[in-house]
């Protein structure tokens, strides 16, 4: 066998502190080695030309370049080797950035632990045989979680792209929070007449199947064949005989339900349409408030559905969906701000977030779009908007910042005045972040158009004074201490990460940050993938994200998905598990164990024996450590290969 | 709740002046509970302020010195009535868990610090150790109709990190107490504002203003009596009361309490036991006003 | 009001002084306001305490240590305990304080003359003699008229006492002090 290795400066970051000339020359000494040799950036193009001349030149036959993580580079050398004309299987790598430059100053000991890496990777080499990927089918259909605008954008897309569309919503409709807003920043558009026609797009695509109203309760399967198993909570209402008429909300006695949709200001019906634009348009039964699931008496929503639809005995239902691809799209929750004791801690009734005041602006409201305070109904003068409450603040374990705060309440501030000419607003600011086009404009434009007076400070303390809230924080610009008399205190409260974020990953088997927002596969280059093959990310589930931002994320997804599934079959790795099956006893171990149902056993000659589904293996090795005769070895990780690294780094 | 424990008691030096009515209700209601107060024996003053304010290690020894007396009587828990005297002996606890500030208290010191003990308000003891429903079941003459702020001042509760007590924010064991000992408890929404603190003798014009803010928003929102836990907030209120008058052109005069005056009149403690006495704003018109105002309530309930 | 020149008159020692005896990281600072929105004092300060966070970032010693602000803080945590980055401010006080005893500089001096009178009562005695504190501080100001509105107040309540009260261990604690002035004089 021939080997090259080529070991990579990659500029400072690695010859910085490795010396890659004397890498190269230790790996010279090494069997099979014909030539050795360091390369400035092996990924750059003279790099990967080098590496091809010299398969050529030297007939190698196998490859190990010395520089990154795989991670990053694997896929770009693999690719390199095959050009030059061998199996792209017979290339290693040997990490010697992440796992030795950037972690050590040390050069001599850096350069001692990158030339054992370089040895073991030979050793590795030498074991490994060329592959050859197996093809499988795709299943050309995707499934979107999450029906905010994000997912709404991601639906669309894949569908007019041609695929067929399953979006999964939790809540009785889709539109997110988007449908929760008034008016949208810079525009100042109004949100549902924007949003409204894409939530009717979806419910009348004949590519799209909408599942409201149901959460994922388990997904299994891999990139192409996913099957996932869907709950569809009971709504004690049947959707096929719901015309969304409204009768039932009319005449139901229960008006004491928490109106979810209007962030709990006002109250709503135990059976209700959370709002007009609602799609789908059906009702649900809130079991916490129904008299009849309470108490068993009432029916009357029964009583008056002129379509028979109320069903109080129905039961969750999970129904199967299979999928060659999703797309998460959960979006984001709230910060609960009653952690804020200094602002009252939820409990002053006219100190409300900022997305209570954009249903009291809301003409589809619970006021009618007339701003009125929640305590007494009285109209405010002075509002007070205090920015940065629960985003930027490490004492609330929140460091990062919403980013869109600020432009939501100077747009507030702007409506404001819109609906109130003779009020006054006031906005306690630390920094007002506006980069986006048109974006610093409009904080401009509230203050010097609407008169929205900005202080900078961050406010210390919110205290009711007889009908009045004192507020009093810093204007630091002039050094002092500042107090205004509000008669309505909004807090623009900071975005976190959607509730069940974690064990939605878990399911999903996608990566998610301390905080709970979903892990993108490369901060800067992989902004809508994961680490999981066919799983993608769109909008602020994967951090705080603005309208468009989460709309250009949906598309972007749906076109990764599209290039996924534009090809008719997909490569599975050939690093999976192989069974010897001379030595396999048939005892079934490898068949429990496999997390991905990828082992089974059939007859072979009368005797039980196992056998890998080579697409469905992930390659994990499981099987391959729980074999007791070991019958089953993972290859390119086999049991020599791994004996002969330990040994060439024991020898050395 | 288990039977009442035994505390080493730390007075502190205005509770031989001008908060004894502080020091000796707080006894009498300790007692009525049966609570042991056991005094630190030849306690000396934790430093105030003033010790914190020329170095950190220098106001730890001054607390230390009664602490390490305390450990050695084998008590292990102190309780004191005044939350000044409380951080500066919570804070010297914490101070000396690193041991190369524990050091340098030790050279003060001239010895070698024992563990000492934990430290807790008596305000905490009550809330905590005893709880409010033990303390309504020893109240014999509710406070039925007594309109009342509770005011817990700046340190009774922060920094959270060293009090570890209640909220800093929206603190409630007075509250609680006094609900308790049947009083009208009226939310106020500056519990926690620092009075001035001991800036009355240097500025007493700051005091004033602040403390001014704190009578008007009481009195604004019509209470009988202000309760407080701290002899300094007391004596910024109750005997200061006509300087912040006089700085904000007012004519208030409302009683201010210590909560355990308070209680040991729900518990039916003789006045003298409670040295209602000492207080500058007279409060038997504030108690008349609010039995008054009882009569009134039930002959309302009674006719209706 | 004065340039500040922030290379020139930027005193790094004091900056890893401050940050060493508070044990807080100043940088941390992010210049919310916070803490001057919450600050009683603000009204009575030369600076607000937001602007002494800044000046002590910008290393500004003399203008930190000349300061009422620092003598005026009363210790009353609310900065410390809102504080959206954990910074112990009402300790960087206290310790900007140290520093400016260890100057000789007291910007408000009559705040100084009571704590140390009262601190001479307790050295004295073990405890702190309300009645003497007083008389000291009045003796070294010279503000005979301090407080006289309250005494026909409190007299006839039989609270303040007209003798301190010694404790056995007095030389115990004078001892704390004594070793404290060598220690600091070391």
């Amino acid at each position: 066998m021939k080997i090259g290795v080529f070991v990579c400066h990659c500029g400072s970051n690695i010859a910085g502190a490795v010396d890659p000339a004397k890498v190269a020359e230790s790996a010279r000494a090494l069997p099979d080695v014909v030539i050795a040799t360091d390369t400035l950036y092996a990924c750059s193009e003279p790099g990967q030309q080098g590496i091809i001349d010299a398969v050529k030149e030297y007939e190698l036959d196998g490859v190990v370049v010395a520089s990154c993580t795989p991670r990053m580079h694997e896929a770009t050398f693999r690719r390199a080797v095959e050009r030059a004309g061998i199996n792209r299987y017979m290339f290693e790598m040997a990490n010697i950035r992440e796992h030795v430059s950037w972690i050590g100053k040390d050069k001599e000991a850096n350069t001692n632990k990158a030339a054992e890496l370089v040895g073991m990777a030979v050793e590795k080499l030498r074991r490994d045989r060329p592959l050859i990927p197996k093809q499988f089918d795709i299943n050309k259909r995707v499934m979107i979680i999450g029906g905010g605008v994000a997912g709404i954008q991601a639906a669309l897309d894949c569908a007019d792209g041609g695929l067929e569309v399953i979006l999964v919503e939790k809540t009785s409709s889709i539109g997110g929070k988007m449908a929760k807003l008034d008016k949208t920043f810079p525009t100042v558009d109004c949100s549902s007449c924007i949003l409204g026609p894409r939530m009717v797009d979806v419910a009348q695509h004949p590519n799209i199947t909408l599942y409201a109203y149901s959460e994922i309760e388990s997904i299994s399967g891999y990139v192409g064949n996913f099957q996932a198993n869907i709950r569809k909570k009971t709504t004690y209402v049947d959707w096929e005989l719901c015309t969304g008429c409204g009768l039932c909300m009319e005449k139901c006695p229960s008006k004491k339900s928490t109106d979810h949709f209007n962030e709990k200001v006002g109250v709503t019906t135990a059976i209700n349409i959370p709002f007009p634009q609602a799609i789908p348009k059906k009702a649900v039964i809130d079991a916490e408030f129904c008299t009849k699931l309470i108490k068993g008496k009432c029916g009357v929503c029964a009583k008056v559905c002129p379509s028979k639809a109320i069903k109080y005995e129905m039961e969750d239902e999970v129904v199967t969906e299979n999928v060659g691809a999703v797309v998460v799209a959960t979006g984001f929750d709230l910060f609960d701000y009653s952690v804020y004791g200094e602002y009252g801690a939820g409990k002053y009734p006219d100190v409300i977030t900022s997305l209570q005041y954009e249903r009291l602006l809301s003409a589809s409201g619970p006021t009618g779009g007339h701003i009125k305070r929640p305590s007494d109904g009285k109209e405010p003068k002075n509002i007070v908007f205090i920015q940065c409450v629960g985003s930027r603040d490490k004492s609330v374990d929140r460091p990062y910042c919403s980013g869109f705060c600020c432009m939501y309440t100077a747009k507030q501030a702007i409506l404001t005045k819109d609906h109130i000419p003779d009020s006054q607003s006031y906005v306690f600011y630390m920094d007002i972040r506006s980069p986006g086009k048109m974006y610093d404009e409009f904080t401009r434009r509230a203050m010097e158009e609407y008169g929205a007076r900005y202080i900078r400070g961050r406010v210390a303390m919110v205290y009711p004074k007889g009908e009045k809230y004192i507020v009093r924080g810093a204007d630091t610009l002039m050094g002092t201490t500042a107090e205004i008399e509000a008669d309505l205190v909004v807090l623009a409260v900071g975005a976190e990460a959607a509730k069940g974020s974690p064990q939605l990953a878990e399911k999903l088997r996608i990566s998610y940050d301390k905080y709970g927002f979903f892990m993108e596969g490369h901060p800067k280059l992989k902004p809508v993938e994961t680490n999981t093959a066919g799983v993608y990310l769109a909008g602020a589930c994967q951090g705080p994200k603005d309208i468009p931002s989460s709309v250009a994320q949906g598309s972007a997804a749906a076109a990764k998905v599209l290039g996924l599934f534009s090809k008719d079959k997909l490569e599975s790795d050939p690093q999976v598990s192989h069974v010897e099956i001379k030595r396999c006893v048939g005892c079934g171990k490898c068949v429990e164990t496999c997390p991905f149902g990828a082992v089974k056993l059939v007859d072979f000659r009368g005797m039980p024996k196992a056998e890998v589904i080579e697409t469905v293996c992930q390659g994990c090795g499981i099987c391959a450590v729980t074999c007791p005769q070991g019958a089953i070895q993972l290859e390119h990780f086999t049991d020599n290969q791994i004996l002969a690294e330990v040994n060439a780094l024991c020898r050395s | 709740m288990s039977s009442p424990r035994t505390y080493a008691y730390y007075p502190g030096c205005s509770g031989l002046g001008t908060s004894m009515e502080y020091d000796i209700s707080t006894r009498a209601v300790c007692k009525a509970l049966g609570m042991t107060l056991t005094d630190i024996p030849d306690w000396s003053c934790c430093g105030s302020t003033p010790a914190h304010t020329v170095d950190h290690s220098f106001s730890t020894a001054l607390s230390a010195r009664n602490l390490k007396i305390a450990a050695k009587a084998g008590l292990s828990t102190v309780t004191t009535p005044c939350p000044s005297c409380l951080t500066n002996l919570k804070t010297a606890g914490k101070n000396v868990k690193d041991a190369e500030f524990k050091k340098k208290v030790e050279i003060l010191l001239d010895g070698q610090l024992p563990e000492l003990p934990e430290v807790m308000s008596v305000l905490q003891a009550l809330y905590e150790d005893i709880g409010a429903d033990v303390v309504a079941e020893h109240v014999k003459k509710p406070l039925t109709g007594l309109k009342v702020a509770c005011y817990y001042g700046c340190i009774m509760n922060r920094p959270p990190e060293v009090m570890e007590f209640d909220d800093p924010e929206h603190p409630i064991a007075m509250d609680k107490l006094m609900e308790a000992a049947g009083a009208t408890v009226i939310p106020f929404p500056l519990k926690v504002e620092c009075c001035g603190a001991s800036l009355g003798v240097a500025r007493k014009d700051v005091v004033a203003k602040l403390t001014g803010k704190l009578i008007d928003t009481a009195a604004g929102l019509g209470v009988d009596a202000l309760v407080t836990a701290c002899p300094l907030c007391q004596m910024n209120l109750d005997l200061r009361q006509d300087q912040a008058n006089a700085a904000l052109g007012t004519r208030h005069r409302i009683p201010v309490f210590y909560y355990t005056q308070l209680l040991g009149l729900a518990f039916d403690l003789p006045e003298e036991a409670l040295g209602l006495d000492k207080l500058c704003v007279d409060p038997h018109h504030a108690l008349e006003t609010a039995k008054e105002r009882a009569q009134n309530t039930k002959v309302r309930e009674e006719t209706a | 009001m004065d340039v500040v020149f922030l290379d020139k008159t930027r005193d790094d020692a004091f900056v890893a002084e401050v940050e060493r005896e508070s044990g807080q990281n100043v940088a941390l600072c992010y210049q919310c306001g916070n803490c001057t929105a919450g600050c009683p004092y603000t009204f009575a300060y030369d600076i607000p305490v937001s602007q002494i966070m800044r000046l002590l970032q910008a290393g500004q010693k003399d203008r930190l240590l000349k300061c009422k602000s620092i003598w005026l803080c009363a210790t009353c945590e609310s900065c410390t305990t809102r504080c959206p980055n954990n910074i112990d401010v009402a300790k960087i006080m206290d310790v900007l304080r140290h520093q400016a005893r260890r100057h000789g500089l007291a910007g408000e001096r009559n705040v100084k003359v009571f704590w140390d009178a009262f601190l001479d009562s307790v050295k004295a005695h073990g405890r702190v003699f309300e009645l003497g504190a007083l008389a000291t501080y009045v003796t070294r100001t010279g503000r005979f008229w301090t407080d006289m509105d309250l005494g026909p107040k409190i007299f006839p309540k039989g609270k303040i006492g007209f003798k301190p009260h010694d404790i056995k261990g007095k030389d115990e604690v004078k001892k704390i002090f004594d070793r404290f002035m060598e220690e600091s004089s070391k």
